[in-house]
């Protein structure tokens, strides 16, 4: 299906090779960029779950079509939900 | 009026660089404002080829800072053909670093008394030529071409320069060619904007007269019937703080703007 909603033009070709190159330029260039990220993971999380920080791993991975953000995260506990 | 200190970088070379301090600094001296230029691009001066400034070079930028001569003023070159306009050339010397961030920082010190605008040619790269030309600036243009190479480094450049505290760089996108964003086959301003991401100053198209102005040693921003001198005029304006709408790059309307046209009648 995805063969008849791609734009053929080679400008097409360029914002996206550019938008995938930038993201890995970005996040290479801000040194930390992850570690702050991971950061914030960890605080947000653990409100929730407890994890195994040391076994986690973020990584950001990308193919031709697209960049993701993998989070490996282990969960040890979860906490008691309160609700409010 | 206190004395605005902008560099003007790209990373990529061949992006326009030198041709776009060329036409800014003429162009600003044009409107009377006391301007020189630096060029920073010690071992590929080029600067003094645009202005046709060459055979009239004595002294040139590592000279000043080595005290070698009596004083700045004695390695300025003055353009003939409009007053308040002046050059200083960089060395052809091949020792890239016999130039110091902090004799530039000093340098422009003295400069800011005496003049409105230095601009500061920054050589291509991002090693210690762009260090010594971004140090004493407190404004930036950033220079590309809409080519994914170019605009690559122009990110990686607005980044190197955002860490060194110049937070609201400027850009001009430069060789933009109509008849080939008409085809979808080059990026456009919109992409352009969206990518990077910063207030952009101007896009100058892709003009033959600015090979002509080369050849002789004439910025095109004298040329009245150049589109691209027309386009560097704007800037000049922007700079200035003029808000001046962007040139058009549509010279025929497509289907639908001939549809339209047709149901108005214009």
């Amino acid at each position: 299906m995805k063969l008849f909603r791609e734009d053929p033009s080679s400008k097409s070709q360029a914002v996206e090779r550019l938008r995938l190159v930038l993201i890995h330029d970005r996040a290479k260039v801000s040194i930390g960029l992850l570690e702050l990220l991971r950061n914030e993971i960890i605080n947000a999380i653990s409100k929730y779950v407890e994890i195994d920080e040391k076994q986690m791993e973020i990584e950001l991975n990308s193919t031709e079509e697209k960049a993701e953000l993998v989070a490996n995260i282990p969960v040890l506990k979860v906490r008691r939900a309160i609700d409010h | 009026m206190a004395a605005r200190v902008i560099v003007v970088t790209s990373g990529k070379g061949g992006v326009g660089k030198t041709t776009t301090v060329a036409n800014l600094g003429t162009g600003l001296a044009l409107r009377q404002k006391k301007v020189v230029m630096i060029d920073t691009d010690i071992g590929l001066r080029n600067l003094d080829l645009l202005m046709g400034m060459e055979n009239r070079i004595c002294f040139d930028l590592i000279n000043v800072v080595e005290n070698e001569c009596r004083s700045y003023r004695q390695a300025l070159i003055k353009d003939k053909r409009v007053e308040n306009l002046y050059l200083l050339p960089a060395s052809q010397i091949k020792n890239k670093d016999a130039l110091k961030a902090e004799q530039m920082i000093k340098l422009v010190e003295q400069l800011k008394e005496e003049f409105d605008y230095i601009l500061i040619d920054s050589p291509a790269g991002i090693e210690s030529g762009f260090e010594n030309a971004v140090a004493p600036a407190t404004e930036a243009i950033v220079v590309t071409n809409p080519e994914v190479p170019a605009v690559r480094d122009a990110d990686r450049i607005i980044g190197l320069l955002q860490a060194k505290k110049i937070y609201e760089p400027m850009l001009v996108l430069n060789r933009l060619r109509s008849d080939m964003v008409k085809k979808r086959d080059m990026l456009d301003v919109d992409d352009i904007n969206d990518i990077l991401a910063i207030k952009l100053l101007g896009v100058v198209p892709e003009d033959e007269q600015i090979i002509v102005a080369t050849n002789k040693g004439e910025p095109v921003v004298f040329n009245q019937q150049s589109k691209a001198g027309e386009a560097f005029r704007n800037i000049v304006r922007r700079l200035e703080g003029e808000a001046v709408p962007f040139m058009s790059f549509n010279t025929e309307p497509g289907v639908f703007g001939r549809f339209w046209k047709m149901l108005h009648g214009k």
